[in-house]
């Protein structure tokens, strides 16, 4: 990652940074608005301002979310909570169909970060941005006691306009749809408990994190009807599919041998006891689509970088019953439920 | 109760302590040879050999025979039932 | 359409222990034999699993609503975990407690209940405590924290123990003055003598533990064949292993025999595992009686730590409340332990028990039968919403 020099100069970060003088001004002017680089943030308003009409050439309704990002390690292989939090969020835009268009930035950092780390988080952060044409035009920075925050904590919001027609929504699921993923399950969520060390293994593995925006326009292109469309990210495929299920009143059946897994993660979960489908992901969808569709939608998607993996997993079955089962590679079948706290390794 | 998984002894760490690597589908971590290692064996030896792995200590070599001899069992009560089936 | 196929991540010595075809002719077989054995009308063939992961193997796999319907498995009391009393739990949180010392647990342990709290809340109010792999992992914390106490909480059966007991000894060479085991390991056969002795014992068989009986060996089985007429059969942890070892103890039944054989050739060793036997001698010793959760107090079912190594054994070094909590009058624990209750039919399964906020022991780890149950569904509502298709 290209580390532009900037005007600003400082080891690390130290309270002083977000008092509101000179030091904050020095911050913001020296890192976020040269990096993040626009004229919304260089007016120095407290708001950015949007022409109203520039987004309703787009489609007919906005698409608003927000996200914070906290996570531990802050940078790991495959990005950083920058990334995370610019993908993350425009993810979470991108899944409803809408084109995603602005984003504002929100920091809290614990005093001592190093500004070098915090330069290389906001220039990943640009460089995200900018592979998706989105631009951050708002934000705020706090700097906390050290101890009272973890590094960094990042929030953004996002806003995205939707063009008309397209409306997938998790109770739109119908029975027959087939469910459709765009790669390997499980990447992230086993990136980043190796990368806290604390179980001592050893793995070559990296995140997922990936904007999804292109892939859902390939995607919309050959079934702009999908029904439902989320991005599997914290509670991982078992919770999105639940929360279909749910919503939907129908049930999911899984076929198991279906879901792409890289032998890497499954190692992770054999030897830890862990399930991939409670893993986070970072950069996976799941669609699901009228059963009509769904050869030439998994087409279009592993037509695509980001779903070159594609795989179909599973359909949806009529039974009101809102779970999710698993046909396992065995020929045996159980309930995926969703996780009631974080996964745990297991000896036993 | 306890979960064991084979893993595949890559490289002897420390002879004395009787550490190695081993990898289990591409995930590499360290783990306690004690319980295979034989009186008058080199742990050098053992590398390439399975094991299975519990908590961090390879608890019993496996005997890639008695793995070969259930795999036949199992195949021969497969071709018994192609063979029951037209009595039933 | 059919689903698309992933290219297959094989490992070697787990996948071709479960390939679904063989399962098929398995289970061919089982109903062959199982329908051969002669029953009173209503009463299903009781074959126990001992082991928890077992238990957890036959939910993940989806094996139980594969069996024939006169086939009942009864989940065993070999969860760790779960047997683990509300008393051990607080007195653990005691020792997270004090100042300057780490905790070091597997990950299992952290949301047992104790009378108060889990391991997660005291985690969650400041006290300093980690996840580990190995033992192994908790005497490197030791190494790297000199000026603070770490105390390794030890659980599990026969297999665990050996680890525990090479980790202390390794400590014990390298001079280690700040490194302690709270010892909670517990041996399952005074525990199956018991089931075994009790009058309304109805259990046809038995899957043996595998990965105990590595470290074991066959012959502390012997007993359940000569004094108590049933067979068992130690049995591996892949579907096939256990379908088969299935199939080996109604063979045996149906021929009116009751032998210990070993299905797990590949891992378990007749006699088992030498060092791993001679480093848990080493270190430990029977207590004259422990404490399992559902199961009351079992004669000779724990082990604590010699004499020799009293440095290092967290029970001497650390006052602790030592008290006997008894579990909730409700749980019905016991008599799902020993195959007298479907979990689905205790009066408090999913409603005052749940994984959430777990009453009994059974529903405390994925391997308890009723968190089972609970988690990966009862095969009765598999068959009737998902079974199809």
């Amino acid at each position: 990652m290209n580390k532009p020099e900037t005007g600003f100069k400082a080891d690390t970060i130290t309270l002083a940074h977000g008092s509101g003088g000179r030091a904050m001004r020095d911050l913001i002017e020296g890192v976020f608005v040269e990096i993040f680089d626009n004229f919304q943030l260089s007016s120095l308003e407290d708001q950015a301002r949007i022409i109203l009409s520039d987004l309703q050439s787009c489609g007919d309704r906005l698409a608003f979310t927000t996200d914070s990002y906290v996570v531990d390690p802050i940078e790991f292989p495959g990005g950083n909570i920058g990334t995370l939090a610019v993908n993350g969020t425009l993810n979470d835009l991108a899944v409803s169909g809408a084109r995603p268009l602005y984003l504002s930035c929100s920091m809290i950092i614990e005093e001592g970060l190093e500004l070098d780390q915090l330069k290389r988080i906001v220039c990943s952060m640009k460089q995200a941005a900018d592979a998706a044409n989105m631009q951050i035009v708002t934000g705020d920075t706090k700097v906390v006691p050290r101890g009272k925050a973890d590094k960094l904590f990042i929030n953004t919001s996002g806003l995205g306009v939707i063009p008309a027609g397209i409306n997938p929504q998790a109770s739109g699921c119908r029975p027959g749809d087939k469910i459709l993923v765009n790669g390997f399950i499980g990447d992230h969520g086993a990136t980043i408990l190796n990368a806290r060390g604390e179980l001592a293994l050893d793995v070559e593995l990296e995140s997922d994190c990936q904007p999804l925006h292109e892939l859902v326009e390939c995607l919309l292109h050959v079934c702009p009807e999908v029904h439902a469309m989320r991005d599997a990210t914290r509670g991982g495929l078992a919770a999105v599919l639940n929360e279909f299920a749910e919503q939907s009143k129908v049930s999911v059946k899984l076929w198991e041998s279906a879901i792409p897994l890289r032998p890497e993660v499954r190692g992770v979960c054999e030897i830890l006891g862990l399930d991939p489908l409670h893993f986070a992901n970072e950069g996976k969808l799941v669609a699901v689509v009228p059963a009509e569709a769904a050869a030439s939608v998994l087409k279009a998607m592993q037509a695509h970088p980001a779903g070159r993996d594609a795989a179909m997993i599973g359909e949806v079955q009529a039974d009101a019953v809102g779970r999710v089962f698993i046909e396992t590679g065995f020929g045996g079948t159980r309930i995926l439920d969703t996780l009631n706290g974080e996964q745990l390794p297991r000896i036993c | 109760m306890c979960l064991g998984v084979p893993g595949q002894i890559i490289e002897i760490l420390d002879p004395q302590l009787n550490t190695a690597l081993i990898a289990v589908s591409g995930v590499r971590r360290q783990v306690n040879l004690t319980c295979v290692i034989t009186e008058g064996v080199q742990p050098s030896a053992l590398v390439g050999s399975w094991v299975l792995v519990h908590v961090g200590f390879a608890m019993s070599l496996i005997d890639e025979d008695e793995a070969n001899k259930t795999l036949q069992l199992l195949a021969e009560l497969d071709e018994l039932k192609d063979a029951l089936q037209p009595l039933q | 359409m059919t689903p698309v196929e992933q290219k297959e991540t094989a490992m070697q010595y787990v996948d071709e222990f479960r390939d679904p075809a063989l399962a098929k002719s398995l289970l061919k077989q089982i109903a062959r034999v199982a329908a051969q054995i002669s029953r009173p009308a209503n009463r299903p063939l009781q074959i126990m699993e001992v082991c928890g992961g077992h238990t957890h193997a036959i939910f993940r796999y989806g094996i139980e609503q594969l069996l024939p319907p006169n086939i009942e498995l009864v989940h065993g009391p070999g969860c760790p975990v779960c047997v683990l009393p509300m008393g051990r739990v607080d007195d653990c949180i005691a020792i997270a407690e004090q100042p300057d010392l780490i905790l070091a647990t597997f990950g299992d342990a952290m949301r047992v209940p104790g009378s108060k709290k889990s391991l997660l809340q005291a985690k969650a109010e400041g006290c300093d405590i980690r996840i580990v792999y190995s033992p192994m992992d908790a005497l490197e914390l030791a190494r790297q924290n000199p000026l603070k106490r770490v105390v390794f909480f030890g659980l599990g059966f026969e297999t665990t123990m050996p680890s525990t007991a090479l980790t202390l000894l390794q400590a014990e060479q390298e001079g280690l003055s700040n490194f302690y085991l709270f010892s909670n390991h517990i041996t399952i056969i005074p525990t199956l003598r018991a089931m075994l002795e009790e009058p309304d014992m109805s259990i046809d068989g038995f899957l043996g533990p595998g990965h105990v009986s590595m470290v074991i060996g066959e012959a502390p089985y012997d007993f359940i064949a000569s004094e108590f007429n049933r067979p068992l059969v130690i049995s591996g942890f892949e579907p096939l292993d256990m379908l088969q070892s299935l199939l080996m103890v109604l063979q045996q039944i149906s021929r009116g025999e009751a032998r210990i054989e070993n299905q797990y050739r590949r891992i378990v060793n007749s006699a088992g595992n030498d060092p791993a036997q001679r480093a848990v001698e080493a270190v430990f010793e029977l207590r004259e009686h422990f404490e399992w959760r559902g199961l009351g107090s079992i004669d000779h079912s724990g082990v604590r730590i010699r004499e020799r190594f009293a440095r290092f054994d967290a029970e001497r070094e650390f006052a602790l409340p030592n008290q006997s909590i008894v579990d909730p009058a409700e749980c019905q624990c016991g008599e799902v332990l020993k195959g007298q209750l479907k979990p689905v039919n205790c009066r408090l399964f999913g409603k005052t028990c749940t994984p959430d906020k777990p009453m009994g022991a059974l529903m405390v780890s994925s391997e308890g039968a009723c968190a089972a149950y609970f988690k990966y569904g009862a095969p009765q509502l598999i068959a009737t919403a998902g079974g199809e298709g």
